[in-house]
């Protein structure tokens, strides 16, 4: 066995594309007809589906091909395509892993899955249908997620007689459209997946086509690679420490190549070092490109971490907190600007927000929609901020640099997906003004740590009303406060908000920021919110930042704040007259791990007061 | 370096893109465990994690779900590789379903793989609280596999619910979970069986003889030959096991596992054998002939 040749070709290539289209154009049964000519359907598979064509009769005599594709129950049972599949086939020549993604409207989120990791495009059109809404959406998803070649198959030829006249109209009517999506290349075939002409041979029935059949120009057609796009890019993965003798950095090269001898950079702390090795479980290499997935180890002893980009100091990638980044939201809950989410680029994960949306991006015409918040499958234009900044290219040079994802905090769900176009500021312009004095000279001053005491609780279960003895009791102590309570702010700061998810976000971010800065004061700061949502408390949490943050959760239930109902204002919410009322028609969400709770029910406010009085000398925050 | 360098570009992406993922598993994951079956894609799988981490070992044990029916080959083979590369190991087994009585032959394969394998499995994952479960399969096995994602979520009891799985974009994979989620991890997702059979032959990866064509004793049962490897396997009367020169395509439990007829005794016959195939691998797998749907509902309730 050790001397026998190797049995692959060694030129063997492989080639990853997405099938789109509208329902019913041919997808599956065009990727059905491709994998059946390219004899990747095995004989016991072939009898399956058999059975399954006589069991749900879709094509009378004929085996239904796109009853392979369709893996779920539920989709064969209901003929349609939930979600995107991926097919693996080879030819002599090539290997091929294919997207099939559904052409519903809904589904777009699922066709931008399959285009993120796709290099070229198979968008099928019905001949006797032309070029459909459908056709212009998903060419444009494809094009806004950087894939620069596109086969069109003008399917279902045969109804129309093979006639050439229609193939030309569509073709061109293709062509004038996609003029400015920037495809590299765009090759239009005409076909029939059904009958197989021009899918794995040219078909004598199509004379009037001189051009290769479809698998012949999947099997050829060149793909560059853009490596030259950027210079060297290499996300750290994982830091490889067996022991006191090694230390490597791990992780797949985004871009470029690298030889040992060549600089690096880390972005962001700018700390230079040269390769010294790159080791692979096979031998130091002399070279290493994109797509390969090494360790490095560097001549200098330098700090690097998981999250940190390698790059060629000549050509480094941008380090910035706030960029421009188009979006593709993923989930049934709308993206609201100003919330907090997971941010996901390579291996770095941090805090961000949506500061700006621009426009929404109407895909059905490219044009541009003023919008406020971006619902599943739609995509906007938008500005980003992130808690620390972050190393990036733009989308279009490198998708491995420029793509992130948007992960719900809460939930943890993949909200949304986005393409970096451009930094808004470097971060390195933007570093903060020194202090001379800081906050701990300020509260030191004062005999006291600065901290925030956020209250939330639901309208009327004591906030404001403990709040204040909190506060009475501190200064008698002796110490420094401000109490910011929502009901006021609303009417100075705030008064340009209302009560929308949205403004409601932006309310606690103002209300964030303002307490932050009276902490940096050196104060301590109680904030009195109705402060509904988990998300955007934990949002003020984070920009209160080093501070110590001290979630109090003021402890009553609905039907005694109703009962209690001090401002009349739940009278008023039940009879109609204020809509989005926290308890009854918006949700409040309770907190997980408070760091303090106070159960009202049972006991006084002063009782409570000092409660928390004592908590706070416990953590050290008053002496 | 020759060897790799001899392979595909093909290849390479796929072990690249395998690497790639294991790394981000270690990095990303409290707990993650690498469920080694024995098999050849476990076998590859081994010896990715092996390329991932070098010089350093993977930074997880391997898990081997044992039913205490595979094939006395498997386990000798395991036992070796484990001490060879000095892994942590851990085997479990469902002590409840064996004394229970369930077995392949009696019980039937259905509510054996129920209650050996899938159950089986969640005990295991319970038990240790991994939260990532690093395991072989491929898109190209079977429909519904098709779907399923390269990090493949978990909720509480480790339901697949396919209407409901997370989007996958680029190779920027959301590993975020709650208590009591967990996520199954596919780097073969990719690969198909010519695909793991390749690379076996390019990197010279040891896998179970079994594979391999040889003079086996055989009865045949329902449209497949299965290897008399012990004497628990309950003989009809009057069937006598015949001697067969045949290979296996997949490895599992020994009565529910069908050899083919094969000739091929090294890597490169088994790969000149697929090129001509006719026959997909998971037809040797009893289980799935069940119900067209079956792997989905498997899935569904938790199996890998
Ligand atoms: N006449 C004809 N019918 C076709 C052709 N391709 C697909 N169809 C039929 O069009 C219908 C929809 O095909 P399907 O592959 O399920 O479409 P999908 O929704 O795009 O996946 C089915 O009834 C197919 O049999 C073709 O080339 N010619």
């Amino acid at each position: 066995m050790d001397s026998a040749p190797l049995p692959a070709p060694a030129d063997k290539t492989l080639l990853r594309f997405l099938t789109c289209g509208s329902v019913d154009d041919g997808k599956s049964t065009l990727i059905g007809r491709l994998l059946y000519d390219s004899d990747a359907i095995l004989a016991d598979q072939l009898e399956t589906l058999e059975r399954e064509s006589k069991k749900f009769d879709t094509t009378g005599e004929d085996i239904d091909l796109a009853l392979l594709l369709d893996g779920l129950e539920e989709e064969r049972q209901q003929g349609i395509t939930i979600d995107v599949a991926y097919r693996l086939f080879q030819t002599k020549r090539r290997a091929f892993i294919v997207a099939d993604t559904p052409g519903h409207k809904q589904y777009t989120r699922n066709m931008a899955t399959g285009a993120s990791t796709a290099e070229l495009a198979l968008l099928l059109v019905d001949a006797h249908k032309g070029i459909v809404t459908q056709t212009r959406r998903h060419s444009l998803i494809c094009s806004l997620l950087g894939i620069r070649h596109v086969v069109l198959a003008v399917n279902k030829l045969d109804l129309v007689d093979f006639d050439r006249s229609t193939f030309d109209a569509v073709a061109k009517a293709y062509r004038e459209f996609a003029a400015d999506l920037g495809f590299r290349s765009l090759q239009a075939i005409p076909i029939s997946a059904r009958f197989g002409d021009n899918v794995a041979r040219t078909s004598p029935r199509v004379p009037w086509y001189d051009g290769p059949a479809l698998l012949d120009y999947l099997e050829t057609v060149e793909i560059d690679h853009r490596d030259d796009m950027t210079g060297f890019r290499f996300p750290v993965q994982w830091v490889n420490r067996p022991g006191p003798d090694f230390r490597g950095v791990a992780g797949t090269i985004a871009a470029g190549t690298i030889a040992p001898g060549d600089p690096i950079v880390v972005t962001g702390s700018g700390v230079q070092s040269r390769i010294k090795e790159i080791v692979t479980y096979d031998g130091p290499l002399v070279r290493a490109a994109t797509g390969d997935a090494v360790t490095l180890t560097f001549s200098d002893d330098i700090d690097v971490a998981r999250g940190d980009v390698l790059a060629s100091p000549k050509s480094r990638p941008e380090f910035a907190d706030q960029f421009a980044a188009h979006i593709i939201w993923m989930w049934d809950e709308p993206l609201v600007p100003g919330r907090s989410y997971w941010l996901k680029l390579g291996a770095r994960t941090v805090p961000a927000t949506v500061t700006t949306l621009k426009h929404r991006i109407d895909v059905d015409n490219g044009s541009h929609v003023a919008a406020r918040t971006l619902a599943l499958n739609e995509i906007g234009l938008c500005n980003l901020s992130t808690a620390q900044p972050i190393a990036f290219d733009p989308y279009a040079k490198s998708r491995e640099t420029g793509g992130f994802i948007l992960i719900d905090r809460l939930t943890n769900e993949t909200a949304g997906a986005g393409m970096i176009d451009f930094a808004l500021r470097r971060a390195s312009n933007i570093r903060r003004q020194a202090e001379t004095i800081g906050a701990d000279a300020r509260a030191a001053l004062k005999g006291q740590r600065p901290a925030v005491l956020w209250f939330t609780g639901l309208p009327g279960a004591g906030k404001s009303t403990i709040a204040n003895q909190v506060e009475q009791k501190l200064v008698a102590l002796g110490n420094h406060t401000m109490l910011l309570d929502g009901d006021n702010v609303r009417h100075g700061l705030n008064r340009d908000l209302g009560f929308t998810d949205v403004d409601r976000v932006e309310n606690i971010r103002r209300l964030g920021e303002v307490a932050k800065l009276m902490a940096d004061a050196g104060l301590i700061v109680i904030c009195a919110f109705i402060s509904p949502f988990r998300a955007d408390r934990l949002m003020a949490r984070e920009i209160v930042g080093p501070h110590d943050f001290i979630e109090v959760f003021i402890d009553t239930p609905l039907e005694e704040c109703i009962r209690r109902d001090p401002k009349g204002l739940y009278a008023k919410a039940q009879a109609g007259e204020i809509p989005n009322f926290t308890g009854l028609d918006s949700p409040y969400e309770a907190p997980e791990a408070p760091e303090v709770t106070l159960a009202t029910i049972g006991h006084d406010a002063d009782a409570l007061a000092d409660a928390l009085i004592d908590t706070l000398r416990e953590r050290g925050i008053i002496g | 370096m020759s060897e790799a360098a001899a392979f595909s570009t093909h290849l390479k992406r796929l072990e690249a893109e395998a690497i790639g993922v294991l790394r981000e598993v270690a990095a990303e994951f409290r707990n993650p465990v690498l469920l080694y079956s024995i098999g050849k894609d476990s076998s590859v799988l081994l010896h990715l994690a092996l390329k991932a981490f070098h010089p350093a070992k993977p930074p997880f044990p391997l898990l081997h779900v044992d039913t205490t029916w595979k094939f006395r080959e498997m386990i000798a083979f395991r036992d070796r590789i484990v001490a060879k590369l000095g892994i942590e190991l851990i085997v479990h087994t469902n002590e409840e379903g064996l004394a229970r009585g369930i077995d392949p032959v009696a019980s039937g394969s259905a509510l054996h793989t129920q209650v050996m394998k899938t159950e089986a499995l969640k005990q295991a994952l319970d038990k240790f609280d991994f939260d990532a479960a690093i395991g072989g399969a491929r898109r190209d096995e079977e429909k519904s596999r098709a779907k399923e994602r390269i990090f493949s979520f978990r909720g509480a009891g480790h339901a697949w619910d396919p209407r409901h799985q997370r989007p996958e974009m680029w190779h920027v994979f959301n590993t975020r979970l709650r208590p009591g989620e967990s996520i199954r991890v596919f780097p073969l997702s990719n690969w198909t069986e010519l695909d793991v059979w390749h690379y076996i032959a390019a990197e010279r990866i040891e896998v179970v003889p079994l594979y391999f064509a040889k003079m086996r004793p055989v009865v045949k049962r329902s449209r497949a030959w299965i290897m008399v490897d012990d004497q628990r396997l309950p003989l009809d009367p009057g069937e006598t096991p015949e001697q067969r020169l045949v290979r296996f395509r997949t490895l599992g439990c020994y009565p529910l596992t069908g050899a083919i007829e094969s000739k091929a005794a090294t890597v490169e016959d088994i790969v000149a054998e697929l090129r001509q195939a006719r026959q997909s691998e998971r037809q040797g797998r009893l289980i799935d002939s069940d119900a067209e749907a079956s792997m989905e509902k498997k899935k569904r309730e938790g199996y890998f």
